[in-house]
């Protein structure tokens, strides 16, 4: 079947591809592409990224025909949006629960490789390039919620904006500076917007340099094992075209779930309500994404260094391929690793959480324990486990992991059989 | 094997559900909301046009006194069952200003469908004038703009009570338990048959603060019975086609074994 449609192939496909490879591009990169064969559904998340932030770029690009970049209409124009532009409404709960949608992808992926030590050698620059897009996801999130101008909106621009007068001598002229002027206002406004419709763009550079990473090597698999012979991998079209899109299909479940029946699920109700600056909401939360990384910040009784903090959560990712040099990547063989690894795991829930209860009384001192475990987990844990850790048996090859795991019908290797 | 992508869907949810829980649902104070079974409310939720009907009768008698709509044109009162020839009435007893017309001069007209629904006051300085510094809010989206919902106004709006004891009440304030922090400038409003409803209804308290918070959910989100039918449509069709794939993926990956 497949010959037969390579020599079917028409004269004209055949004269671009000699002078523009593009057909041998696509063939190499998506069709004959050799896969691990041992990849599990937490590999489906990076397509998934991939699909949302096309689906985020075209509702975004729809949206900004008709929204208006002006304090005094910024709101309206969004209600105008939502009642009167076809199937404007749709356009808008599929953009704003798409942003959630895409950091819940987003961190799935992260701590899909933090498990399976995908960010190890030879892949550094494959992780750091992902660190670069969360960065730039994190800043295009941050002023897309400023845009539609509610309470939550002006008050979370003016909370986050503020963090930067923390920075001695230059801190005011930084803010000054972001603003436009010496409050959030119509300039910040214009310019978020104009940066929010930028920065996706900037996003699809550098998830181009991601896709280029990966394909250097190729995917890293459940077992952390390099693939050794062709016997390992197994061609990307057919079988993982159609994982992906089975994945595609429930994560739209997910999705569309959310948008037709709870829209505002994951939104404050205040930002329903114009932006006041003469009036301060009650609680002002950031969107859910952030309150990880907000209760670090509020953990520190100190300004400056909460921001600083803040700040290092994410760029310590940065650093990850140099803080764990233990040389087996997958956590299935390293039993200490994957216990720590869990609680890390729980430890950002934590953090999540009380990123949403106000700072005080009990939640101080839980945000700051929560806090310390986060860094302690990649300074200290890591390095030393890297050095004394030893691992369970590894099978020799991924194949030979695929075999036992089918007649097994268990893990290669359990952990406890290493730990007694 | 039918378990994996489950397990993903599993997945999902499980995250949905911290999510949830990270909410500050900032509604109000400790009190309970007081849970009505909207007909709004779930897959197939739609508006009782009877119900908005009567909602936008206590509307024009009671709230439009101090609130506007300003989202809200009278077009739109198509959509809760009033026929073209009714909202020209209905809008007709309304004026706007116009112009300036060909003398150069600002004018007023009778509202046309077109127009915004017109509001009680010309500007926030009056109405906080006319209201003893507090400011009537918008009501188009209180429905979506408040922590619980229609459950919250309808709370609301059931909540009045007498000061309690030892409570140091503001001069011209209300007592009312779902009120964050319990004072609120709005007198109360509804009474037994403070309206007489055209279609016969009881016009009781309960009836009254029924029909007028369904009124206002669907001034919040009109696009409502919409997204819901599309929604069933959008999920009844990703879910044949999510299992079919599913089919099409053990197919294709059983050539493997």
């Amino acid at each position: 079947m497949k010959d037969k449609e390579t020599e079917n192939k028409s004269g004209i496909s055949d004269w671009i591809d000699e002078r523009l490879p593009v057909f041998t591009f696509i063939n190499h990169n998506l069709r004959d592409y050799p896969t691990p064969k041992n990849l599990n559904y937490f590999w489906n998340f990076g397509s998934l990224a991939g699909v949302t932030l096309v689906i985020m770029i075209v509702t975004g690009i729809l949206l900004a025909m008709q929204y208006t970049a002006n304090t005094e209409m910024a709101f309206d124009s969004v209600e105008r949006i939502m009642r009167d532009v076809n199937n404007g409404w749709l356009l808008r709960y599929i953009h704003m629960n798409g942003a959630s949608m895409f950091f819940i992808i987003v961190y799935i992926h992260m701590f899909r490789g933090l498990y399976y030590g995908s960010y190890k050698y030879p892949r550094e620059i494959l992780w750091m390039l992902g660190v670069v897009i969360l960065l730039l996801m994190m800043a295009t999130a941050f002023m897309g919620y400023v845009l539609p101008w509610g309470q939550m909106s002006f008050w979370g621009a003016t909370v986050i904006t503020n963090l930067f007068s923390a920075f001695p001598v230059i801190g005011d002229y930084i803010v000054t500076f972001l603003w436009g002027g010496f409050s959030v206002d119509n300039p910040t406004l214009t310019r978020f917007f104009v940066l929010h419709y930028l920065l996706p763009f900037a996003i699809v550079g550098v998830v181009a340099l991601h896709l280029v990473a990966l394909h250097q090597f190729g995917s890293n698999n459940p077992t952390g094992i390099d693939v050794k012979s062709e016997g390992d991998t197994i061609p990307f079209h057919p079988y993982y075209t159609v994982k992906d899109y089975l994945g595609l299909g429930v994560y739209l479940i997910v999705f569309a779930f959310l948008v037709f029946f709870a829209p505002n699920f994951l939104g404050h109700p205040d930002n329903y309500i114009p932006a006041n600056p003469l009036q301060t909401p009650a609680h002002i939360v950031p969107e859910w994404y952030f309150l990880p990384f907000y209760a670090i910040l509020r953990a520190v009784p100190d300004k400056l260094l909460g921001v600083l903090l803040m700040f290092a959560a994410v760029m310590v990712l940065f650093f990850l391929p140099w803080l764990d040099k233990h040389k087996i990547r997958s956590a299935n063989f390293r039993p200490f690793y994957k216990q720590f690894y869990w609680l890390f795991f729980i430890n950002c829930i934590v953090l999540g959480w009380v990123g949403a209860m106000p700072a005080e009384g009990i939640y101080v001192l839980i945000s700051r324990v929560a806090t310390l475990y986060y860094f302690g987990f990649f300074l200290i844990i890591m390095p030393f486990l890297s050095k004394f850790e030893k691992t369970t048996d590894l099978p020799s090859s991924i194949s030979a992991a695929v075999i036992s795991e089918k007649f097994d019908n268990k893990e290669p290797s359990s952990s406890e059989s290493y730990v007694k | 094997m039918l378990s994996k992508p489950f397990n993903l869907f599993i997945c999902f949810l499980f995250l949905f559900t911290i999510a949830n829980s990270f909410f500050v649902k900032a509604a109000t104070s400790n009190v309970e909301l007081i849970q009505q079974n909207w007909p709004f409310k779930g897959f197939f939720g739609r508006f009782d046009k009877a119900s908005l009907q009567r909602g936008f009768k206590v509307y024009s008698e009671v709230c439009s006194a101090c609130h506007g709509l300003r989202h809200i044109s009278y077009r739109d009162l198509e959509g809760i069952g009033y026929s073209n020839d009714e909202i020209k009435v209905i809008a007709g007893e309304y004026e706007v200003t116009d112009g300036p017309n060909d003398e150069g001069e600002m004018y007023t007209r009778d509202a046309k469908m077109s127009d915004k629904f017109v509001g009680p006051y010309e500007n926030d300085k009056i109405a906080r004038l006319a209201n003893n510094g507090a400011y009537p809010p918008d009501l188009s989206l209180i429905v979506k703009a408040r922590g619980g919902g229609a459950d919250y106004i309808y709370s609301l709006l059931n909540g009045y009570k007498d000061f309690p004891e030892n409570f140091e009440a503001s001069e011209g304030m209300y007592y009312n338990e779902y009120y964050p922090g319990n004072q609120i400038a709005m007198p109360p409003q509804i009474e037994d048959d403070i309206v007489e409803f055209d279609d016969g209804t009881i016009a009781t308290h309960n009836q009254i603060a029924r029909d007028i918070t369904s009124f206002l959910a669907w001034t919040a989100e009109p696009e409502l019975e919409r997204r819901k039918s599309l929604g069933v449509k959008t999920l009844f069709f990703l879910v044949l086609i999510t299992i079919m794939l599913l089919g099409v993926k053990r197919k294709v990956w059983k050539h493997l074994d």
